[in-house]
């Protein structure tokens, strides 16, 4: 290898920086999370579990994590029963408009979450649809199911289509097509889309916002607890939080990536 | 003629819950929040109209004006700055990592924060950036400082601080994407033909990754123009961004006809981003042939 001229260096010097950069806050979070004092501060004055222990007897805290539980665990669900129908019909089919639906069905994905939110609010409340962990799951289940959508399409034009024409040519019904051909083909970008909308849908906090009524998501919780100062314990919450995060990042792009 | 009835039937099998789904919970939504911003407000009650006083009301008072160009201009910071921390990072790892599995663990690590929660990646610049936080008392500690510095926290630097460090990631993940794509027998060219490093790096490199820099800026801007969480967390008074505004329309101020209207005009905004980045890039794909 030739010797790196000094724009390289600093290449490499500003790239590691910025790995560190994306590092260090998680680490500081972590890390403060163990420390004996009610500010995080240095230098650290004592290792303790009792950030933990009291998250573990915040009564309102661990409701706040079930809704989100339920909330998020619905939304996915409902992302995947409208989802897959619909990349089925926009693989197969042509038709008008199918530009349109794509794009519209994604816009919630890069519009700002409280411009969604809001509109959703105003319409949800004319139809008679009142705020609640009901709404919120229909508001994250229609703004995420573009990332279910998208993921499986383009699992499906990868996928020969000779094989679907040879399996109905062999006398299967579309039905059986679909559950002995397609779906074991997509069943991997189903699960990886499945688990992202999960942990979206887990950590959202402008639709949800607007959305609920008096029952609200962990995130929310974390969010009105902030605002009144700091406590140790949202270091704690934060650290189970980046744990949960990880395990299903890792598990959803391992499905998501194809096989070799 | 039955295939094509049956065609159709199971088109419509499989769209038609979609497609009612999407228009009911999705599009009716938007299109009211539209009609909404047209309204007027009667106190306590918003009447249906047809006028843009709404609108005028957000251009020409400067309270509105002044926290819309706010808000642009810190986008475009953070945008600037994911830009310059993202590139390098993007460019080490596609050019500089040798070794495959090395790269591809280095990638994870960028894009993992992603998806760990956002709050909570805002949530760490306030104990970091705050009075008693990591930063001054480490300075402290350290004897650099004899008094905590308040000058970290609660302005426009620690906002853009913040949603540069959630948004790196939305900036490393196409620019990456775009170096890979690189033909390396297109950079063996260049330097067969006698030109350096550098001048490969300007003439060949840049060039071809311009279409990730344009979706990541996109992203990024679009996402950090409506954010919502780092201005209450670390923005502070100077801080107010466009989405604090917003909602306190559809809260205390309770003025939903004008806050739709604001939102309509980041509707409007995103939309003109996206549209623009689109022809950009379908521009640099034209010119590469």
């Amino acid at each position: 290898m030739h010797k790196l001229m000094w724009w390289q260096k600093s290449l490499v010097g500003v790239a590691i920086g910025t790995l560190l950069f994306l590092y260090i806050p998680v680490a500081i979070l972590i890390l403060f999370s163990f420390n004996d004092s009610p500010v995080t501060s240095f230098p650290l004055s004592g290792f303790t579990l009792d950030w933990y222990r009291k998250v573990f007897a915040n009564a309102a805290l661990l409701q706040s994590l079930v809704n989100s539980l339920i909330v998020a665990l619905s939304a996915t669900a409902l992302t995947i029963v409208i989802g897959v129908p619909a990349a089925l019909a926009l693989d197969r089919f042509e038709f008008i408009g199918k530009r349109l639906f794509t794009n519209t069905i994604l816009l919630p994905l890069s519009l700002p979450g409280i411009v969604t939110g809001i509109a959703m609010l105003n319409f949800y409340k004319q139809i008679g649809l009142p705020q609640s962990l009901g709404a919120v799951i229909i508001g994250h289940a229609t703004a995420l199911v573009g990332i279910v959508i998208t993921q499986v399409l383009a699992r499906m034009e990868k996928l020969n289509r000779n094989l679907a024409e040879a399996s109905s040519d062999l006398g299967a019904t579309q039905v059986e097509t679909f559950f002995h051909v397609i779906f074991p083909n997509i069943r991997s970008a189903i699960i990886g889309s499945a688990l992202l909308c999960f942990t979206l849908s887990f950590d959202e906090i402008p639709v949800t916002y607007f959305l609920t009524g008096r029952d609200i998501t962990l995130p929310m919780y974390i969010y009105s607890t902030l605002r009144r100062g700091i406590t140790p314990e949202i270091n704690a919450i934060g650290a189970l939080i980046v744990l949960v995060s990880l395990a299903l990042i890792l598990s959803s792009v391992t499905m998501l990536r194809e096989k070799k | 003629m039955k295939a094509r009835t049956r065609q159709r039937l199971s088109f419509w099998l499989l769209f038609s819950l979609p497609l009612a789904w999407t228009v009911l919970f999705l599009i009716l939504p938007y299109l009211s929040m539209g009609m909404m911003s047209f309204w007027t407000r009667k106190f306590p009650l918003f009447v249906p109209d047809f006028q843009f006083g709404n609108y005028i009301q957000l251009f020409s008072d400067p309270q509105y004006s002044a926290v819309i160009f706010r808000t642009m201009k810190i986008a475009a910071l953070v945008t600037a700055y994911s830009v310059a921390l993202g590139y390098p990072l993007a460019y080490f790892l596609v050019f500089t990592i040798r070794s495959e599995k090395l790269r591809t663990l280095l990638y994870m690590c960028v894009v993992v924060p992603l998806w760990v929660s956002y709050l909570l990646r805002a949530y760490t610049w306030k104990i970091i950036l705050g009075t008693d936080g990591a930063l001054n008392s480490a300075l402290l500690w350290l004897g650099i400082i004899d008094q905590p510095l308040d000058i970290f926290l609660y302005n426009q630097a620690a906002m853009v601080i913040t949603l540069t460090y959630i948004f790196i990631p939305f900036m490393v993940m196409p620019i990456f994407t775009a170096l890979e794509r690189i033909p390396s027998n297109l950079i063996e060219a260049s330097q067969d033909l006698g030109a350096g490093p550098f001048e490969t790096f300007l003439r060949v490199i840049l060039p071809l990754s311009t279409a990730g820099i344009v979706a990541g800026a996109t992203m990024t801007f679009c996402l950090s123009f409506g954010d919502f969480v780092a201005p209450v967390l670390v923005g502070g008074p100077s801080g107010t961004m466009v989405a604090t505004v917003l909602q306190s329309q559809f809260g205390a101020a309770l003025n939903w006809p004008l806050g739709s209207a604001l939102a309509a005009i980041i509707f409007a905004l995103v939309l003109v981003v996206l549209q623009v980045s689109s022809k950009i890039d379908r521009a640099g794909r034209v010119s590469m042939g």
